[in-house]
């Protein structure tokens, strides 16, 4: 700023001008302070939440996903206004702040901001302004003419949020409009006076506001000025004050929950941190009945939310219709905070939150595929917390008469289905699958590789083909396998994410063992389930590898070659499942595959990679009979056939039983097949003795 | 309000492949599961409820060996208050008749104001509840799925025919028979039946409850069973081997003429 001509020389009021605005300042940041100490109220009654490890890797995602915007360009208009504010932002911090300061002491400089970079910066933030001005008109417009759907609220959820959403950007636009004309003001002032003028960025705002000041007189520019001053001043306060009780609150903790954001993919939070299992058992209550049973994380997670709708937006389960919305989940909790922990009076007590602000079906609604939290741009958690409220349930008792079958079963029987355990290996039987014989893993066996074969795939008629394809595989590349047959047990993946920990740590344990004593080195699976669990919820037990890794590693190797597809007029569409896609990232292998196919048409789909659309969800999710207007798995068959595919390729048991239903659901039976990878490699793989037949054999599908 | 619920522990018939053994004298029970008996575990919940609802206390019995231990516990689990496991080498193999008596020298050596059993045993006759009222001299309703306490006396609504309802009024102390679909019994989970590991579980024989000899064990048994088998597969059902299109046309059409649509 130029000149000895500023706001805080006002002397002609009832107070001088330094003295008032020195006041807005104490209160404004005294009022501020008090907010979001009542703010942080629940967080130190919250659980425990051991999020302080591994500082640089931390530092690192808030450049990437903070400073970074990383998410916002995967919603291409509204991530880049986004990131064009964020970065306005950023910029005009130090503008902001010596335009406050120069109401107390009118020469204040920023220090750093003096001479050519003082200069520079003034012009950068001009433009900064001025963009930031125009985004806010530009959202305003989408909120109020184009009402993209996400932001839509439905009726069960409450009212519409675009009057508040306008009126922040209202507020933010009154911002920039005050801090140009206060600059505009200043700068024709200096005109008039014949004083040295800093330059205004050319067609910026503040330059606009200059050229229509021009011929003003000095008083009307001495008002516009100060006028200006007190607007942007008061505006700036009550946006500060106001944030904290909304969505806007994200511009203060975002860094925060980005830097405690999770960092490992495919894993769940422990009942309690900080309670190993053995102790489990001292534990009062498990899970998340009441608001306090959140971690401090997950509701500076409800704070961090900016309401933008992305998550519910790729939720299939959302998509589906089902009453689940992860959006909501986080809103809900958040307006309960601010009811129950108010900024004026004290916390009243917590109710159950199932049944007050959360319904059953909404929380048993959810797959766990991960969708909400690949897309949020604040990296808020989702399935970490449903988890826990259905741990609450369960421990309550609280659970659909649907899942008790399967859970009892899997107490006794060690499958879902209550099948005899002695029968879990009959799909290897000798004589079931040719030129294959399969071991029993025992000490003596020795097989360097373990085939984990997990219920579906052991029990399921249709899901046997899986576990025989990829047997025939093994042994086609020469490796040496063996199963666990009857002692092995379900892998739990389900029944841990459905919230029986227990359960689950009893499958575990007696898996580990099994695992243990077969004397494997290795451990392979068909099934993506089964492969998060034994990779994230599994200790000391050997690598485990899916079965799509292993085959493109030994595609890669020259170890299997496949018969030419040409000619068989058929489109492949890859589906990723989720727990081989976004929960671990496997992407490639699996699409490698069909690509070493000579002539397969493989085409993508719109969802595809960490974007996959849930097929259903696997596990207890198929026995869970959900209020939904249709089925996921539908929707995602609609998908592969708009994507111009006549073949889906899934490389996992319960894409294939939800794929496989959806696809007579739909009514697409002889339009639509569907095939697991192995089924496919099996099916296609140039046999040592069949060599010379190969011109004769189509790919099957 | 005191409620007693007698229950017993089955072959869990969703989890087994049952099978006769080689003698067809019973069903081959090496690789069994058991489990308790369905409707039973409906009367616990409904107890539970109304416990909640009135207060009081709900006690679960069972007659059987010590293997019958992890059903009560599974109840207790759940969130009965007292289990009792009445066991006695000479109350093996009683008929209906037998069970119902051990059960009311039970009952004799309490004070319950209302008596729950499951409608029937998945191996069982349906018929200990309706016994052990007239032994007891209470009144007796079965197939009940509701129940509305007021002063003294129950509003309980049966199941009949057809799906139809009717609504009794029943004075207490009564004897109920639960039909299953009365409530959603809650989930129990591992972690709650270890919570209750250490609860301790009397025990209590036929001199704890001057159970008179001549009325139990297999001796007393009127009812004897002589035979287990499969029945042949009669010619009722007709099964269809058409597309899936034409069989849904056939079933509408065979619906159609024995008048299952109208």
């Amino acid at each position: 700023m130029v000149g000895t001509y500023s706001p805080s020389q006002i002397t002609d009021w009832l107070i001088p001008g330094r003295n008032l605005f020195l006041t807005i300042h104490v209160l404004g940041v005294a009022c501020f302070v008090y907010i979001v100490t009542k703010r942080l109220v629940p967080l130190t009654r919250a659980e425990r939440d051991l999020r302080f490890d591994q500082p640089l890797r931390r530092l690192g995602r808030v450049f990437k996903f903070w400073l970074g915007q990383w998410k916002h360009p995967r919603y291409k208009l509204a991530g880049t206004i986004h990131i064009l504010i964020f970065a306005g932002f950023i910029l005009l911090a130090a503008r902001a702040f010596s335009t406050l300061i120069v109401g107390v002491s009118e020469n204040f400089v920023m220090p750093g901001l003096s001479g050519r970079f003082g200069h520079i910066y003034d012009v950068v933030t001009d433009y900064a302004a001025t963009v930031v001005f125009l985004c806010m008109v530009v959202a305003a417009i989408r909120r109020l003419v184009f009402k993209p759907a996400r932001y839509a609220v439905p009726a069960r959820s409450g009212k519409s949020h675009t009057a508040d959403a306008v009126f922040l950007l209202g507020l933010i636009a009154v911002l920039m409009v005050a801090d140009s004309l206060f600059a505009a003001s200043n700068a024709a002032h200096h005109v008039q006076q014949g004083e040295p003028v800093e330059t205004l960025a050319f067609l910026s705002m503040p330059w606009m506001f200059k050229v229509l000041l021009a011929r003003m007189t000095l008083t009307t520019l001495w008002v516009a000025n100060v006028t200006a001053y007190l607007v942007h001043e008061l505006t700036f306060y009550f946006l500060l004050c106001y944030r904290p009780f909304g969505i806007q609150f994200h511009v203060e903790t975002s860094l925060f929950s980005i830097y405690f954001a999770k960092l490992e993919r495919g894993t769940l939070k422990p009942v309690r941190w900080g309670v190993s299992d053995e102790h489990l058992d001292q534990v009062k209550s498990f899970g998340v009945k009441k608001f306090e049973d959140f971690t401090w994380k997950h509701m500076l997670d409800f704070y961090s939310c900016a309401d933008c709708g992305r998550c519910a937006d790729d939720c299939p389960a959302n998509a589906a219709g089902r009453p689940l919305s992860p959006r909501f989940i986080t809103i809900k909790a958040r307006d309960y905070a601010f009811r129950h922990y108010p900024v004026f009076g004290n916390p009243d007590n917590s109710k159950p939150l199932i049944g007050n602000i959360y319904s059953e079906d909404e929380i048993w609604s959810c797959t766990t595929c991960g969708a909400c939290e690949e897309e949020c741009p604040l990296l808020v958690e989702y399935v970490d917390k449903i988890v826990d409220l259905r741990r609450g349930m369960i421990d309550d008792g609280n659970v659909p008469q649907s899942l008790q079958k399967p859970l009892k079963a899997l107490e006794s029987r060690g499958n879902p289905y209550g099948k005899m355990e002695k029968k879990r290996a009959d799909w290897s039987k000798p004589g079931e699958i040719e030129g294959c014989d399969v071991k029993i893993a025992d000490a003596k066996s020795g097989a360097d590789i373990l085939f984990f074969v997990d219920s579906i795939t052991s029990y399921d008629d249709r899901m046997q083909s899986i576990a025989r394809s990829t047997a025939r595989i093994l042994s086609h590349v020469g490796l040496d396998f063996a199963i666990l047959g009857a002692a092995e047990k379900d892998s739990g993946h389900e029944v841990r994410r459905f919230g029986e920990e227990m359960l689950f740590q009893s499958l575990r344990d007696h898996n580990t063992d099994a695992i243990n004593a077969s004397g494997a080195r290795r451990i392979v699976t068909a099934d993506p389930h089964a492969y998060n669990a034994l990779k994230h919820d599994y200790k000391n037990i050997p690598p485990v590898e899916h079965i799509s890794q292993v085959i493109a590693k030994e595609v890669k190797a020259g170890n299997i070659q496949f018969k030419p597809a040409q000619g068989d007029a058929k489109v492949y569409a890859y589906h990723d499942p989720c727990y081989l896609g976004r929960h671990n990232q496997i992407y490639a292998d699996p699409r490698s595959v069909l690509d070493a196919v000579p002539g397969l048409k493989r085409v993508e789909m719109k969802r595809s990679r960490d974007r996959s659309f849930c097929c259903g969800g696997g596990g207890l999710m198929l026995f869970y009979e959900p209020k939904e207007e249709q089925r996921m798995g539908v929707l995602r068959v609609r998908m592969a056939a708009e994507a111009g595919a006549n073949v889906i390729v899934t490389a996992c048991p319960f894409c294939m039983a939800n794929i496989e239903d959806a696809i007579k659901v739909a009514g697409m039976e002889g339009k639509m097949s569907a095939i697991d990878l192995t089924e496919l490699v099996d099916q296609t793989l140039v046999r040592k003795e069949c060599t010379e037949e190969l011109e004769t054999v189509t790919v099957g599908g | 309000m005191e409620i007693l619920v007698c229950e017993r522990r089955v072959p869990d018939t969703s989890e087994n492949e049952i099978e006769l053994n080689a003698a067809g004298n019973d069903i081959e029970r090496d690789e069994l599961v058991y489990s308790v008996n369905e409707p039973d575990n409906y009367a616990v919940e409904e107890a539970l409820q109304i416990r909640d609802r009135v207060g009081g206390n709900v006690t679960v019995v069972t007659v059987g060996g010590e293997d019958d231990e992890e059903i009560l516990r599974r109840e207790l689990a759940m969130g009965a208050n007292q289990a009792v496991l009445i066991s006695d080498e000479s109350f093996f193999d009683s008929d209906g008749r037998g069970i119902a008596t051990i059960l009311k020298d039970f009952v004799r050596k309490g004070h319950y104001d209302l008596i729950l059993t499951g409608v029937q045993a998945d191996d069982g006759a349906a018929q200990v509840g309706g016994m052990l009222a007239a032994m007891l001299d209470y009144p007796f309703a079965s197939l009940v799925n509701s129940i509305e306490v007021e002063d003294g006396k129950l509003k309980v609504s049966r199941e009949i025919e057809g799906g139809n309802r009717e609504l009794n009024e029943i004075d207490l102390p009564c004897v109920l028979s639960i039909q299953t679909g009365i409530n959603e019994p809650r989930y129990v989970g591992m972690r709650g039946i270890r919570q209750v590991a250490s609860v301790p579980i009397p025990i209590l024989g036929a001199s704890e409850l001057s159970t008179d000899h001549v009325m139990v064990g297999v001796a007393a048994a009127r009812v004897k069973r002589i035979d287990y088998f499969i029945p042949a597969s009669g010619k009722g059902a007709e099964i269809l081997h058409g597309s899936r299109e034409e069989n849904a046309d056939k079933v509408l059409e065979l619906m159609a003429a024995k008048g299952g649509l109208k």
